[in-house]
C-alpha cells in the first residue's frame, strides 16, 4: 500500500491505490489537507487555502 | 471517418467529481487533457495552441480563475462548457437575479444596496428577518440571517470595513421560512436530468455545510421552472437550487455553473459525471452549440 508523511505532524498516512495527482487528501491524525503533487515519486504539499470565490 | 476529438479539462483540484469525469471520459476513450488552473498562461496574441481543443470543460474552484479563463478562450472561439457568458451570469449572485428578474422568473424577494445606509433603509422595507450574502462565493460561506436592526448595523458596518470592495454591495434577500430543505435540480441542455432535497435542521441548507441530501421527483412545474432558470442565464450544465415558498411555490434562489456532485450522483444513481462528459462531447463536436 502506498503511504506519505504527513507534513505538519509526520503521522503516516495510507493512500488508496487509485490516488490520483492534484487530488486532496485529509490526515487522520492532525486533519491538515495535503496535495497529491506527484505521484511518481509520491509527494504531498500542503493544499492550497480555501479562497473567498471558491466553490459552488 | 470523423476527426478525433482533443478535450480540455480545466481544474484546480481533483475532486472527487473531477475523478468520475476523468474515469467517464477514459471510459469513452477520449483523447483528454488536465488543465491546472494554477499553471496556465494565456499569450493573448497566440491562440494557435489553444485552438486545438475542440472543447473545454471548465472545472475550477476558483470563480475569478474560472471565469477569466473563460473570457480568453470564447473570445478565441473555443467552445467551453459552460461559457463565460454563462459563468458570468451564474457566479454573481446579483448577475443572476438580474437575469431572473430580465424574464420574470420567480425569485425571492432581493435588493442590492452600495452603502451601509442604503442597505440598512433596504432592508426595513421588507422587515427582519432577511440574508445578507456576498455576490460571490459559496458553500454557505459568510451568509448572514438578520434578525433585528442591531444585528443589521453591526453586519453592515463589519461587512464595510473589513470586507473588500466586494463585500460593500449589499446584496439583501427576504428570509424564507422554508420546510427545513431547498431542491437542487441537475439540468443539462433542455432537460432536467436528477434532483435532490437538501436537508438541514439549520437555515443553511448547503451540503458543504453538513446538509443532507434526498431523492426528490421532478414534477412538470419544477422541470419549467428549472427550465426557465436554466434558458435566463444562457443554457448548458447547470445545477439550479430551489427554495419552496408556503404560499408563492417555488422560487430560484441560486444557479452553479461549475457544481459539485458528490451527494447529488450516489443518491440518485444518475451518471451525472457520464452525462456532462456526453454533452461536452456533443458540444465539441458541434451538435450542440454554445453561444460565445
Amino acid at each position: 500500500m502506498k503511504s506519505v508523511i504527513c507534513l505538519e505532524c509526520e503521522a503516516e498516512i495510507s493512500l488508496d491505490a487509485g490516488v490520483e495527482k492534484n487530488e486532496i487528501i485529509v490526515c487522520p491524525d492532525c486533519g491538515v489537507d495535503l496535495e497529491i503533487v506527484s505521484l511518481d515519486p509520491l509527494t504531498v504539499d500542503l493544499a492550497p487555502m480555501e479562497e473567498e470565490d471558491w466553490g459552488e | 471517418m470523423s476527426k478525433r476529438l482533443r478535450i480540455g479539462v480545466l481544474f484546480s483540484r481533483v475532486r472527487v467529481e473531477e475523478k468520475w469525469i476523468f474515469a467517464a471520459l477514459e471510459q469513452r476513450g477520449v483523447d483528454y487533457e488536465r488543465l491546472d488552473d494554477r499553471k496556465v498562461f494565456f499569450d493573448l496574441d497566440h491562440p494557435d495552441e489553444w485552438r486545438t481543443y475542440d472543447a473545454i470543460l471548465e472545472r475550477s474552484i476558483s470563480y475569478a480563475s474560472g471565469l477569466n479563463i473563460l473570457r480568453v478562450l470564447n473570445a478565441w472561439g473555443i467552445p467551453t462548457v459552460n461559457t463565460a457568458r454563462v459563468a458570468e451570469a451564474c457566479g454573481d449572485k446579483l448577475a443572476t437575479s438580474a437575469a431572473l428578474a430580465k424574464y420574470s422568473l420567480p425569485q425571492p424577494r432581493n435588493l442590492v444596496a452600495f452603502s451601509t445606509e442604503a442597505a440598512l433603509e433596504a432592508i426595513e422595507t421588507i422587515g427582519y428577518p432577511v440574508v445578507i450574502k456576498p455576490t460571490v462565493g459559496s458553500w454557505g460561506r459568510l451568509l448572514a440571517k438578520i434578525n433585528d436592526r442591531d444585528a443589521a448595523e453591526a453586519v453592515l458596518e463589519h461587512k464595510s470595513v473589513l470586507g473588500s470592495v466586494q463585500h460593500s454591495v449589499f446584496y439583501i434577500q427576504e428570509y424564507i421560512q422554508k420546510p427545513g430543505r431547498d431542491i437542487r435540480v441537475f439540468v443539462m441542455g433542455d432537460q432536467a436530468i436528477t434532483a435532490i432535497y437538501r436537508k438541514a435542521e439549520h437555515w443553511i441548507t448547503n451540503t458543504a455545510r453538513g446538509g443532507e441530501g434526498e431523492i426528490c421527483k421532478i414534477n412538470p412545474e419544477l422541470e419549467k421552472i428549472c427550465l426557465d432558470a436554466a434558458h435566463a442565464v444562457g443554457g448548458g450544465v447547470l445545477a439550479i437550487d430551489i427554495l419552496e415558498h408556503p404560499d408563492r411555490g417555488y422560487l430560484i434562489n441560486e444557479i452553479n455553473h461549475t457544481m459539485e456532485f458528490h451527494t447529488l450522483m450516489p443518491i440518485t444513481g444518475v451518471d451525472v459525471a457520464g452525462l456532462m462528459v456526453d454533452h461536452l462531447l456533443k458540444v465539441g463536436r458541434r451538435e450542440i452549440e454554445v453561444v460565445l
